[in-house]
């Protein structure tokens, strides 16, 4: 299934580094998205895009992730070429990153993408 | 229990006009702050300034004040704001001669400024932040440097009695836990305090960010009446506590889960929120609900400040050059794919010097950064964009030239052609040492 069955997401930028917000619409489902929403699994998801490092925050009280992506930016909202500067669109093409199912962890991962960490 | 009420009148300098002043007219508020300087902003401020000493401030910041001015002098509302930009001091004369074209004489403004640290960070040699590089890297090429000054001269002009207080570069949270420390004589080092009330002005600086804007999706997250989007407030406790809610019978909605997604906006470590006046600490933050479109929000705190300051600096960068074209219907994306090997040839074959080139389509890749799925139909529409960086304007037009060639030259059925040339003044930040930044408040009374 796709990580927006289960979260909501919001992407922030500062300079080169943008953060993107994984927010559960249900607190029990946080755990899960702990488990299966890495940071190695991000990093590969957008990758595409960005040589740099990615880093997590947990907070559990919010059932929220927080990435931050290093040097995602094109250089910086200022002066990148990129259609979209600030990688506003960032959240919504991590909430397309396929998540097993909770409850189906095998048969989900067999189907998992090869980018899968 | 005393408390404050503090209104969100703006999220960045183009928002909305009128929720601000649904705000002053029904919000009970005591303080409405604006927030109206990104930062890019300042350095094009001040190369207007550079070529008009009476500009240089916010140019919405006429209409604004207009706006809500008469609303907040009568119900006792003291605004704060940061449209001041590259020249506060331009910023309190305009407003004073609209106070009094609104015959609101006696009114009492002031302007903050000592946030210009141009000369003194032009001539030092320190390391960038959020980028890579030295600040020696574009000394040459610096327009301005300004550091983000705390609430400090703020809360200095409420109690010098301030009715508008017009600051240039301030931390935005800033702007509103000074009404906070001025109202709840928070001392200067009680860290939780400070970082409570940074937490509710990071809640809040972006305005309808927490109230329902920039979260509907539908089917999954809908908001009720976007187009009548109520601007947030705060009331705020003596402890820093504080409910999060808007004008009853305003679009949009407060939930638990648009203050979830602000409190994340653009924080990175959240146990390390570094402003001027603290570092909060958004780690252990609970949300509660308190009723309909109420959050109420607890568990921030914060730890001793920094030595350092924060400082934007704005540079002339480059240039960047774009042209977008249209293909449409069967073998759409095959002709817009070839649309785009024609023009990289092209930009080879004249020569054109340019970096950080890019090749898009629209609809399908260029601003999606997740792996293209293969399975997907072909779209009825696209549209291509090729941009680059250049050393000059004159190479910048010839990237959106070469795409408008496409017309006679490249693909059957290419449409709406455009293109655009500008000058980039990108945005750099460094840390100087507070003790050399010098925040000034000065008053003018209309």
């Amino acid at each position: 299934m796709k990580l927006r069955e289960l979260a909501h997401s919001r992407a922030g930028d500062k300079g080169d580094v943008s953060n993107i917000s994984v927010i559960a619409y249900a607190p029990a489902d946080y755990a899960w998205l702990a488990e299966h929403v890495t940071a190695t699994r991000v990093l590969a998801h957008l990758g595409g895009i960005m040589p740099g490092r990615v880093t997590r925050f947990d907070l559990p009280q919010l059932g929220a992730l927080n990435f931050v992506l290093e040097g995602a930016l094109g250089g910086g909202v200022t002066r990148s070429t990129a259609h979209d500067q600030h990688g506003k669109s960032l959240s919504s093409s991590l909430l397309e990153l396929e998540i097993p199912e909770p409850g189906q962890e095998k048969v989900a991962s067999s189907t998992a993408p090869k980018t899968s960490s | 229990m005393k408390i404050i009420r503090i209104g969100s009148g703006a999220g960045y300098s183009g928002d909305r006009i009128e929720p601000a002043l649904q705000l002053a007219e029904h919000g009970r508020l005591d303080y409405l702050v604006f927030e109206c300087l990104a930062e890019r902003t300042i350095a094009l401020a001040q190369q207007a300034r550079r070529a008009d000493p009476s500009t240089g401030y916010d140019p919405l910041l006429p209409e604004r004040m207009q706006t809500v001015l008469r609303a907040c002098v009568e119900r006792g509302v003291r605004v704060i704001t940061n449209m001041g930009a590259a020249n506060p001091q331009a910023a309190v004369r305009e407003t004073v001669r609209i106070a009094r074209s609104l015959g609101l004489e006696g009114i009492r403004v002031a302007a903050v400024t000592g946030d210009d640290v141009t000369q003194i960070v032009r001539n030092a040699d320190l390391p960038l932040v959020e980028t890579q590089g030295r600040v020696q890297d574009v000394a040459e090429r610096m327009i301005s440097a300004n550091a983000y000054l705390g609430a400090g001269p703020i809360v200095e002009a409420l109690q010098g009695g301030a009715d508008v207080v017009i600051t240039g570069r301030v931390g935005d949270p800033s702007m509103f836990l000074a009404p906070m420390i001025h109202e709840f004589n928070w001392a200067w080092d009680d860290w939780n305090r400070l970082g409570r009330g940074t937490l509710v002005g990071h809640l809040l600086e972006c305005a309808g960010q927490i109230t329902g804007g920039y979260f509907a999706d539908p089917g999954y997250k809908d908001v009720p009446d976007l187009a009548g989007l109520g601007f947030p407030l705060a009331e705020v406790a003596e402890t820093g506590e504080a409910v999060i809610t808007k004008v009853e019978g305003s679009g949009g909605q407060v939930t638990l889960a648009t203050c979830k997604e602000q409190i994340l906006y653009e924080v990175h470590d959240p146990a390390n929120y570094l402003q001027p006046d603290v570092i909060a600490d958004f780690s252990n933050v609970r949300l509660r609900n308190d009723g309909p479109d109420r959050v109420a929000i607890s568990g921030g705190a914060g730890r001793v400040h920094t030595d350092t300051l924060k400082v934007s600096i704005g540079y002339h960068d480059s240039y960047i050059g774009e042209g977008q074209m249209s293909y449409a219907g069967p073998g759409a994306l095959a002709r817009a794919q070839l649309a785009l090997h024609i023009v990289e040839a092209r930009l080879k074959l004249i020569g054109l010097k340019s970096t950080d080139l890019r090749f898009d389509l629209i609809g399908l890749n260029s601003v999606n950064r997740a792996p293209l799925i293969h399975h997907e139909p072909e779209p009825r529409e696209l549209r291509i964009r090729v941009a680059g960086r250049t050393r000059s304007l004159r190479e910048a037009m010839r990237i959106g030239n070469e795409v408008e060639t496409l017309y006679t030259n490249g693909p059957a059925g290419g449409g709406g052609a455009w293109k655009f040339a500008r000058e980039v003044i990108a945005v750099v930040s460094t840390l100087i040492d507070r003790q050399q930044v010098r925040p000034v408040v000065s008053y003018e009374v209309a």
